[in-house]
């Protein structure tokens, strides 16, 4: 009776941390953009694996190695979202201009963009869009 | 003692380590095609974390206890290598 609720719940622990580290690669595979990368892997990407290492603990019963499961799970709801944090951080320091749904960059936009070393005229073409239909004409 | 028709933790440990696996394999697509350096190293630092979780699956599943002090290693330096190379990136970066 404990043992199937016992092994229930680590198949329930593992299911969940599969989906929402599958939900986190799929995010950062397909999101158009660093920063919305960054927070998809901050976010769904933690609760995957704090997900994941519970089942794993609850696997291990009481012992010293599900102490040092705890600590990894720990550890890691504090260090993942810090790293997407820096990393969100050096990609704004470094110039890169955030994917919003008015300008239609893509990602060799982007590409382009980031390869340049100084993003002097990047607002050039975004204010152009509402304009260019009748302006150019005119 | 295997409690639901056969099915025992070591097994269910395994497949799930697989599954996690082929997620980490997904993960390079963004690594290679990444369009600026960041994210690149975000693709990175998920992939380590995926394998950190990896390596804790293999831990039960193949039974062997030590391959948690190695997931405790990686976490600590992947957690590293992601503040290092986001810091160095950036001229002067103050990140974090």
């Amino acid at each position: 009776m404990i043992e199937g609720i016992r092994l229930a719940g680590i198949v329930a622990f593992i299911a969940f941390g599969l989906f929402f580290t599958f939900v986190s690669t799929l995010g950062v595979i397909r999101l158009p953009d660093v920063f919305s990368r960054a927070h998809t892997a901050s976010q769904a990407d933690t609760l995957g694996a704090g997900f994941a290492l519970a089942g794993v603990a609850l696997a291990l019963g009481w012992g010293a190695t599900t102490f040092k499961t705890v600590l990894l799970l720990v550890f890691i709801f504090i260090t993942n979202p810090t790293a997407a944090h820096a990393i969100a951080r050096a990609a704004d320091e470094k110039g890169i201009e955030p994917w919003t749904v008015d300008d239609e960059q893509t990602d060799v936009d982007l590409y382009r963009a980031s390869n340049a070393s100084v993003v002097a005229d990047g607002g050039s073409s975004d204010e152009s869009d509402d304009a260019s239909e009748g302006g150019e004409q005119e | 003692m295997s409690p639901i028709s056969g099915v025992s933790i070591p097994d269910i440990a395994l497949v799930a380590a697989a599954l996690f696996l082929v997620l980490a394999v997904a993960m390079f697509y963004r690594a290679i095609r990444g369009p600026t350096t960041q994210d690149r190293v975000l693709a990175v630092n998920v992939l380590g974390t995926n394998t950190v979780v990896v390596l804790a699956l293999l831990s039960v599943g193949l039974d062997e206890p030590s391959l948690l002090d190695v997931a405790l290693i990686y976490a600590l330096l992947n957690f590293l290598m992601a503040l290092a190379i986001s810091k160095f990136t950036v001229e002067r970066g103050g990140v974090l």
